[in-house]
């Protein structure tokens, strides 16, 4: 039986006789005998720490591990430099709590401040908080800190990729609030759609970008409307994408938020992962979550504290904004160390061989009979038709060891498949190659 | 501990001043700043906003509390005290000075008391 | 300590990936125009940093951990390395289900393993801490209520002396919140809930044992008075730790709860996160589970399936300990904050003076207004001893207080260290007050102007153009 108790059965013994008890019963006497287990739990029987590591690695080998990725929407495939690994499994790092004893937790809190910074350095907005869930919660709270008293309804792009969409709603059934999609036209927002259902009674507008189909939206465009009719514009971004393309401060955006995963965590079966979310200076008292601030002790020394608590739900109970009360702070130091290791020239690195890489996948697909669906500029994604079942392309494809792109399901057209791919650095010249000369067999097949 | 004769004063510790054009001034007291300490952040209605007698019309923060301000009367925000905004510590450092809204097309007022009987009362909740 | 923008030079880096193999494509038009900064520093640089840091953070592995409410248990290095498997880290979370099936299995018997220790019927492990389950359980309360048409049920009550995210939950699933007093024994008043109770309660929000360390022992007639009231029953499980395989919310009247994985079932807390917030519930709230494809499903609460590599770690810990080791935790835990509240209670005041459950609250009132000895100073005295202090100010319905939980992972010597060092700040609040006023002394940094860093926030770093 696992037993991390640090006291012999003898010593508990002693200390029971010692405080006045006697015996562990006794204890527990307090509790009404209705409500005591009677018999023991019905668990299996507790193991030593071999046995455990043995069941747990015949549960992993049931899983499989595919060498060949090229499936994203949402969930991404980047190398995790070695010193990332390194600097997150330090157990100070690890086993810390919540840094509300600032005086011994200036590491925790300096890296919470350096996170914070580099998030806004990425999206060029004025204020970060220390990270929340995931990008898809991110996405949902920041809805709400645009709602006012005459400004309720928020609206959401169609290009939103479904887990965020499915949380947003979620959310907003918790608070009765009416969330209308945009339309897309064409793989992006229908810009006439927006601006005919923009108006006094809007709160938001929420775009992603890249967006689900991996497509550039006409982000600076749809912020300037989403701003004529006086709403907050909500952009959900792609970390690794920021090093080239347009900040969404330059698109005129209030609030940026987005998954921060592709920054140095592993996919994980879907978790844990890194939800950020910058604002502009004036709506930094709406953002959620925890923020640490710079500040001096009382000597001088510069120092971190975690600030603004005020707006938090321990001291606001139920007039706060939100009930959050963690963050991700491992995960939001991984981003930090994957941030510092890859430093601006490796990150615009990172997205240069993504979107060329992409690029190239996507030329020879076309090639290979798996035209484009859009023709319009995008990052490290791209949607391609799919001749023949595309399920049963996908089924070869992982026989072969290639976990290929998503398949898009419920487009409603009618026509045949079409897949979601997304290509990374991870993805070799030779592997690309590979993998459209196994799909050319497939398609050459079906015709 | 600074009791002004010249205004009124709610068991909420707001303090009330009547305006010539029949409007009034809200702000908090002296012995509410002592209690709240350090005040770091204000969050005030908008002009315009319908105020009502006995109700939460916004409250204050400091580090580790956030507390409530009553409006001791019912009416309409005619302005609101921007600058408190940025300079939350003028609360503290000129409770009296530091007026947090002008309420005008007033309906009711609640029952005020005048500085002597606030002083008695603030010595009573010691 | 040196910021990680003030190390490194422009021109440093690391060398992490290879040139590019295919021809090069850029972004064209839509290309970021605003310069970008982040460290500019050679893998050197940033492991001394992140080494300086490290010796600047206090976790478990560094002492004792007395968090009230909190459960900072030791966290087991097996667990660490079973959610380090490829095969659990190299999974993308939309591969075909046929790939996935050791996730699936660990996610099921993780089910079956929780649902029996809280005597629930289904479990969904998506939510991704403690106070994004009590969301989700709310969520499955409404979705109850509306289903059945019962649209009048809007409130729910909450006692005074709950975590503040109850409340805050509660608000975001659309309910006013129902604050009812606790009586003076700490426990719920049960006059006041009759009073509170009627036809527009949704629920109640409660944890058993109470936020004072005690367990309500009227536990079954609060839950009968909601449900038959036509509310449910949400149990918050911070406070699990005390009765895990001795007594289950399921037998005293809950319907629905959550598990604190990163407190109860020992995964680290990695500073603030990431945790793991499952929701269990009885068989007549499963239909609304979200992340299932069931028609009534609420939908869903984040990405995905939750934060699966906690719940890898907690399901190795649960399996290691198995049907004996589970109720053993609990009892120890109790048993070493019974040893503390004991040996202490001639000296500090205890907010009640009877057997606690895992946890106890001891009131500083006295000695503040006496010696002008805040709980605070107590709580930053203990910093100068290497312990991190307890929770501070929270149940509110005790002034001055501090929480102290010990888990049952603390050896009796390291009991011993906290009662003497307990002990030592009590005479010298006697003798040298300001000594404990002026604490810690010991530390990097001395008390921080928290004033400053609220009235004009600076939130991050500016690089000099």
């Amino acid at each position: 039986m696992g037993n991390f108790i640090s006291t012999t059965r003898e010593e508990q013994l002693e200390m029971l006789q010692e405080i006045g008890y006697d015996s562990f019963q006794a204890l527990f006497a307090g509790i009404p005998k209705d409500v005591l287990l009677k018999e023991r739990l019905s668990l299996p029987e507790g193991c030593s720490e071999l046995e455990v590591s043995r069941i747990l690695a015949g549960l992993a080998a049931k899983n499989v591990v595919f060498p060949h990725i090229f499936r994203g929407a949402g969930a991404y495939h980047h190398y995790i430099p070695a010193i990332v690994k390194n600097v997150t499994a330090k157990e100070e790092f690890l086993t810390a709590y919540t840094p509300y004893q600032a005086e011994i937790s200036q590491g925790n809190l300096q890296s919470i401040f350096e996170f914070q910074s580099m998030i806004c350095e990425l999206t060029g907005l004025d204020a970060a908080n220390a990270s929340v869930y995931d990008g898809a919660t991110a996405a949902a709270e920041s809805l709400f800190m645009c709602i006012e008293r005459k400004r309720k309804k928020v609206l959401v792009s169609a290009t939103t990729p479904p887990e965020v969409l499915g949380t947003m709603k979620t959310y907003c059934y918790g608070r009765d609030t009416e969330l209308l999609i945009v339309p897309a036209k064409d793989g992006t927002t229908d810009q006439e759609a927006l601006a005919q259902m923009l108006d006094d009674s809007v709160a938001c507008f929420y775009v992603q970008q890249p967006n689900y189909y991996g497509l550039i939206e006409e982000a600076r465009t749809l912020g300037e409307l989403v701003h004529t009719h006086g709403a907050s514009y909500i952009m959900g971004c792609n970390p690794i994408a920021l090093a080239a393309l347009e900040t969404p401060a330059e698109c005129g955006a209030d609030i940026a938020v987005g998954e921060g995963q592709p920054l140095g965590m592993p996919l994980g079966f879907g978790g844990p992962y890194l939800g950020f979310m910058t604002a502009t200076k004036k709506m930094l008292r709406k953002l959620p979550g925890r923020i640490v601030g710079e500040t001096v002790d009382q000597e001088g020394r510069r120092g971190y504290v975690l600030t603004l608590q005020a707006r938090e739900q321990h001291i606001r109970r139920e007039k706060a904004g939100s009930n959050i009360c963690s963050n991700q702070a491992l995960c939001a130091l991984t981003a930090s160390v994957y941030l510092s290791a890859m430093g601006a020239e490796g990150l615009a690195q990172v997205a240069g061989l993504c979107t060329s890489k992409a690029h190239y996948l996507q030329q020879e697909l076309a090639a290979a009979g798996y035209p484009p669906v859009y023709q319009k500029p995008f990052f490290h994604e791209f949607v391609t038709e799919c001749p023949g079942d595309g399920a049963k392309v996908l089924k070869m494809l992982e026989q072969h060891g290639y976990l290929g792109g998503l398949l898009l399901s419920g487009n409603g057209t009618g026509a045949a498949s079409r897949i979601l791919w997304c290509v990374t650095e991870m993805n070799t010249k030779a592997e690309m190659d590979e993998l459209v000369r196994l799909l050319k067999e497939v398609a050459e097949g079906c015709n | 501990m600074n009791f002004p004769k010249e205004l009124k004063y709610t068991k909420s510790h707001e303090w009330v001043k009547q305006e010539a054009d029949g409007s009034v001034l809200v702000g908090l007291t002296d012995y509410a700043q002592q209690e709240l300490g350090d005040l770091v952040f204000v969050n005030l209605p908008d002009e315009g906003d319908e105020v009502t007698a006995g109700e939460v019309f916004g409250d204050v923060e400091s580090v580790k509390a956030v507390s409530d301000i009553y409006s001791p009367v019912t009416g309409v925000v005619t302005a609101v005290n921007e600058a408190l905004l940025d300079a939350p510590e003028s609360i503290n450092e000129d409770p009296y000075g530091a007026w947090f809204l002008k309420v005008g097309e007033i309906t009711e007022t609640e029952e005020l008391m005048d500085a002597e009987s606030y002083e008695a009362f603030t010595k009573e909740e010691a | 300590m040196q910021l990680i923008f003030e190390r490194g030079k422009p021109g440093r880096r690391c060398t992490i990936l290879p040139e590019c193999d295919v021809p090069v494509v850029t972004m064209g038009a839509h290309a970021r125009q605003k310069a970008l900064h982040l460290p500019a520093v050679s893998e050197n640089d940033i492991s001394r940093h992140y080494t300086e840091l490290a010796k600047q953070t206090h976790g478990v592995n560094d002492g004792f951990y007395p968090l009230g409410s909190c459960t900072m248990k030791y966290n087991p290095k097996i667990n660490e390395l079973t959610a380090s498997l490829p095969g659990f880290t190299e999974i993308h979370p939309l591969q075909p289900e046929d790939s996935v099936q050791g996730c699936q299995e660990l996610l099921s018997q993780a089910e079956q393993m929780f649902c029996e220790i809280t005597g629930m019927d289904a479990m969904t492990f998506q939510p991704a801490a403690g106070a994004h389950g009590e969301f989700t359980g709310l969520l499955l309360i409404k979705a109850y209520h509306d289903q059945r048409g019962d649209t009048a049920r809007n409130k729910i009550i909450v006692p005074d002396s709950a975590h503040g995210t109850n409340p805050a939950s509660a608000v975001m699933v659309g309910y006013q919140v129902i604050n009812i007093p606790s009586g003076e024994d700490g426990l719920v008043d049960l006059e006041a809930l009759r009073n509170a109770v009627g036809p527009d309660t949704a629920g109640l929000m409660l944890t058993n044992p109470n936020t004072v360390g005690l367990f309500d022992t009227n536990i079954l007639e609060i839950t009968r008075i909601v449900h038959e009231a036509g509310g449910l029953n949400y149990y918050d499980g911070a406070n699990l730790n005390a009765v895990m395989g001795i007594a289950r919310p399921g037998d005293m009247g809950f319907d629905v709860i959550h598990l604190n994985l990163h407190k109860t079932f020992s995964t680290p807390h990695g500073g603030g996160g990431p945790g793991s917030g499952p929701v269990g519930c009885k068989d007549m709230l499963t239909p609304y589970l979200p992340g299932r494809k069931t028609p009534a499903s609420i939908g869903q609460v984040k990405a995905f399936y939750g934060n699966f590599l906690v719940v890898v770690k907690a399901f190795t810990y649960v399996r290691m300990l198995g049907a004996e080791g589970v109720p053993m935790a609990s009892q120890n835990a109790v048993l070493n904050a019974n040893y503390i509240r004991v040996k202490l209670k001639d000296i500090y005041q205890m907010a009640y003076d009877e057997t606690c459950m895992h946890e106890f609250v001891m009131t500083l009132e006295q000695e503040k207004h006496d010696l002008q000895v805040s709980a605070m100073d107590i709580a930053k005295a203990l910093l100068d001893y290497g312990i991190h202090p307890p929770t501070m100010y929270f149940p509110l319905i005790v002034h001055e207080a501090l929480m102290v939980e010990p888990t049952e992972t603390e050896s009796r010597e390291s009991l011993d260290e906290l009662i003497q060092a307990f002990v030592k700040i009590y005479e010298t609040a006697k003798t040298n007050p300001e000594q404990i006023r002026s604490a810690p002394h010991k530390t990097q940094v001395s008390r921080l102007d928290e004033v400053a860093a609220a009235r004009n926030p600076r939130l991050r770093y500016e690089w000099p153009e």
